[in-house]
């Protein structure tokens, strides 16, 4: 067996093989729940009514997507650059500490100014944490996919450490958590007495504007210049380390809004479970979305309602919500190939 | 050599045809090969030698048609197939192991797995007596690393003896070959032959063909355009089959030499890749003269283009451009002095495949004011510039938002002269600026660097091809290991004076004079 490539593909292509991806993820799925004795069709219907039933499962599946926007734009602005910042959930709690740190009580002002600090805070702190992988990459060609990954590891201890310590609310009960944010540095509902806060208009926000940076600025350019062919981008006089240290701070940043929006905007204090690997499923958004920064808001919101209507459903049907991840896992290898096949032709022999 | 008429067949291809996509590569050719004869399988790039072999050899399969090798059907997609039947095949790209010896190399793959033990003295013995019937002298035990290029591929040649090859295809063979070693490599053939062997020699090169071969095969755009007796035909006629109409040598007229534009004053730098270090480098290109750079490949050609593009920088020595030394030297800095550049690998190199011709033609500009404000790119501007450039380079795409990746070489090389001509740059790097190409776009090519040199820009062309370097250059450098001969006038050096050079022979005069203050930098 082997792989030729094929001319461009037309447009019915393009669109017909993301749409057998998807029919694929759901038999494959079909098949784990008919073992697990239930049946798929009923399943099924019980994840739709789930994630997108009625206003409250879309008010969840909404504001479980606002992290995963956030840091599928992460990966996202990382990858193109083929800068591979796998370290997300790291750079998510770099933000979440920042907004303890700034927004519980150590600045008094009104929203209007302590929010705003707030972000640039976190996004700084994000910003940083990557930087570092970032400079031993350029300067010594250190792999970041080992530093970023195991900087994962070592921040989560450090924050462990933070709540046990410095940061533990005195008045927690002995609970590793820490103060909660003053009212004023809390993001505000969009709907009174719902979940959905305003970072999941920032997200859209944030999304909108990395895809103006992509598409239109020299910064982007530059990044998809130094992705696509970093010698040739060098021959051609783009400052090639330059560039990835930039992504990097961008990347970084992104991340930390997702540790910003969860802290301020949901949990208005920080655990140690904030994240349940929000870092690591937006590399999956992100590839879903084929890095494209608009297709990202779409492709959280799929992985969130499947995470959320999963979660509904085995409440109701006794199949284990692991079929989630699952399916999540299912539509990105299914994506993959089919990507794959819209430009290779297998050869059989 | 005489046409052996009566040796019986003993490779016969039938029907051949081969299609990519659209692309016809090859249209159902046929032809045999008798045993004791050389046939040369003459063409362009792209003309469907390379996908014939890779046929024959079994890497690719047909569409239709049958090869067949001393009277049995060889099967389709086999090369396992293939190296049973005796033929053997020495790639212009070499396939062997840098880190093993001659003998290692050689003997890789003819040994069971499960054999429990290997006689080399046996092995060693058999190579070395290959060898010396075939004057293909090279020291069994010596590491592939440690060898010239001329050399390898005189271990290729053993491999396939040593793999009883009765049928031996050469792809391009003499590319990277010094005159010196083509010669030995004709030899070598000839002796071959005379023990019965039979022999595919696939070349653009005509006055190779002419020497070598017994029969001409002449493929055009996939198929086979014309079959001759090479001592009932001549380079005239074969080029015209080959190219399919008359081609027109440039016309040269004096050059309008001008001022001195660009000076290395002893520059030493790290070597690219595999290719040697530059060594004490003493180089003047003057305004309205084309200075030619022959030589080997290997030889430091990578490392000089790679410092005056500007991605390298010397370690010592220094680079002085209108007479004024320059601190700091950067890809950027070389635009700045308004140096144009064709880079020798135009896919890794000159263009970014996976993006369109529009994002490729601003990539060396799109920090000024005409490309971009505020840090955003305006697109409409770099639309109408790769237009401009698609319109007056005659650049074949189906628009600027194409990938470049979807060009053809010719026309990717034509995207590069755009965007390196523009601003009418007063010093031109070409490296190897035509390789890989067509005739047609080879003499556009020449002719846009004849155009920038009546513009009066100072042009530095290296190429491994001697004839393009003998054609077009006023004055001419040959470059071996790392170092550069004094320069001659057009015309100055005969053929066997650059060969000799290549060989990296008759330095020893130059680099006294460049250990001075060098007499042609005057």
């Amino acid at each position: 067996m082997r792989l030729e490539p094929k001319p461009a593909p037309s447009m019915a292509v393009t669109l017909l093989y993301p749409a057998m991806a998807i029919l694929a993820t759901f038999v494959i799925a079909a098949i784990l729940v008919m073992i697990a004795g239930a049946a798929p069709l009923q399943v099924f219907g019980l994840v739709i009514k789930g994630a997108v039933g009625s206003q409250f499962a879309l008010v969840e599946t909404l504001t479980r997507a606002t992290p995963l926007i956030f840091t599928g734009l992460a990966i996202a602005v990382a990858f193109r650059a083929k800068l591979w910042n796998i370290g997300a959930e790291a750079q998510l709690y770099a933000g979440a500490v920042m907004t303890i740190l700034l927004g519980t009580g150590a600045i008094a002002a009104p929203a209007f100014v302590l929010i705003p600090v707030i972000i640039v805070g976190a996004m700084t702190a994000g910003a940083l944490l990557l930087l570092g992988p970032a400079i031993l990459k350029t300067r010594f060609g250190v792999d970041e996919v080992v530093t970023t990954l195991l900087l994962n590891f070592i921040f989560l201890l450090f924050v462990s450490m933070l709540l046990e310590g410095p940061l533990k609310d005195p008045m927690g009960l002995g609970w590793p958590q820490s103060e909660r944010v003053v009212s004023e540095g809390r993001l505000p509902r969009i709907i009174q007495g719902k979940r959905l806060h305003f970072g999941f208009i920032l997200a859209i926000f944030s999304a909108l504007a990395v895809w103006l940076i992509m598409a239109k600025s020299v910064l982007g350019y530059e990044m998809r210049a130094v992705g696509h062919n970093p010698q040739a981008a060098r021959f051609a006089g783009i400052p090639v380390n330059r560039v990835l240290v930039k992504t990097a701070l961008l990347s970084g940043g992104l991340a930390a809004l997702a540790g910003v929006s969860e802290v301020a905007g949901l949990k208005g204090s920080l655990t140690l479970d904030i994240s349940p690997g929000f870092g690591y499923t937006g590399i999956v958004v992100a590839m879903l979305a084929l890095l494209n920064p608009l297709g990202v808001v779409v492709s959280a919101i799929f992985v969130a309602g499947i995470f959320v209507g999963a979660d509904a459903m085995s409440r109701s049907a006794g199949v284990p919500s692991y079929i989630s991840d699952v399916m999540v896992a299912t539509a990105l290898l299914s994506m993959v190939t089919a990507i794959m096949l819209t430009r290779f032709r297998i050869r059989w022999r | 050599m005489t046409a052996q008429q009566s040796g019986e067949v003993v490779l016969n291809l039938s029907g051949i045809t081969k299609t990519f996509g659209p692309l016809v590569a090859n249209d159902s050719i046929s032809f045999s090969l008798k045993q004791g004869e050389v046939i040369a399988l003459l063409g362009e790039n792209g003309a469907g030698k390379t996908t014939l072999m890779n046929i024959l050899f079994g890497h690719y399969v047909a569409d239709a048609g049958t090869v067949t090798a001393f009277g049995h059907e060889l099967p389709k997609g086999d090369p396992q197939a293939a190296l049973d039947a005796k033929i053997g095949m020495v790639h212009q790209h070499f396939t062997l192991a840098d880190n093993m010896t001659v003998l290692d190399n050689i003997a890789l793959g003819t040994q069971s797995l499960f054999r429990p033990s290997f006689d080399r003295a046996k092995a060693k013995q058999r190579i070395v007596s290959h060898a010396e019937d075939f004057g293909l002298s090279v020291d069994p035990d010596a590491l592939i690393a440690d060898l010239s290029v001329g050399e390898r591929q005189r271990v290729e040649i053993l491999k396939a003896l040593y793999r009883d090859a009765r049928i031996l295809i050469l792809d391009e063979p003499t590319a990277v070959l010094t005159p010196l070693e083509t010669d030995a490599l004709f030899r070598t053939l000839k002796m071959l032959v005379a023990k019965g062997l039979s022999i595919i020699f696939i070349s653009h090169k005509l006055q190779e063909v002419m020497a070598v071969s017994d029969r001409v095969l002449v493929l055009r755009g996939g198929k086979m355009v014309g079959e001759e007796l090479t001592a009932n035909t001549d380079r005239k006629a074969l080029a015209g089959l080959m190219v399919g109409e008359d081609i027109q040598p440039p016309k040269i007229s004096e050059p309008q030499t001008g001022k001195t534009v660009f000076k290395l004053k002893g520059v030493s730098a790290k070597g690219v890749g595999t290719g040697a270090d530059l060594q004490d480098i003493f180089l003047e290109l003057k305004a309205g003269e084309i200075t030619g750079l022959a030589g080997v490949s290997g030889n430091g050609q990578a490392a000089l283009a790679a410092l005056i593009s500007g991605t390298l920088s010397p370690s010592k020595g220094s680079i002085d451009i209108n007479g004024e030394a320059i601190r700091s030297w950067s890809p950027r800095s070389a635009l700045a002095h308004r140096i144009g550049r064709i880079p020798e690998d135009r896919h890794a190199v000159g263009m970014i495949g996976d993006m369109s011709v529009t994002e490729n033609v601003v990539s060396e500009r799109y920090l000024g004011s005409r490309f971009s404000k505020m840090g955003f790119l305006n697109w409409g501007a770099a639309r109408r510039f790769a237009e401009s450039i698609i319109r007056d380079f005659d650049v074949k795409c189906p628009s600027p938002e194409a990938r470049v990746r979807l060009l053809s070489g010719g026309n990717m090389q034509k995207l590069i002269l755009g965007r390196a001509f523009d601003g009418d740059p007063q010093m031109i790097l070409a490296s190897q600026p035509t390789r890989g190409l067509d005739v047609g776009a080879v003499s556009y090519v020449h002719a846009q660097l004849l155009k920038a040199r009546a513009r009066g820009a100072a042009i530095l062309l290296i190429s491994e091809d001697l004839d393009e370097v003998m054609t077009l250059s006023d004055q001419i450098i040959v470059m071996s290991k790392g170092r550069l001969s004094s320069p001659s006038k057009r015309g100055a050096r005969t053929i066997a004076d650059l060969g000799t050079l290549m060989a990296g022979h008759g330095f020893e005069g130059a680099s006294d004079i460049s250990s001075k203050e060098p007499d042609h930098a005057a």
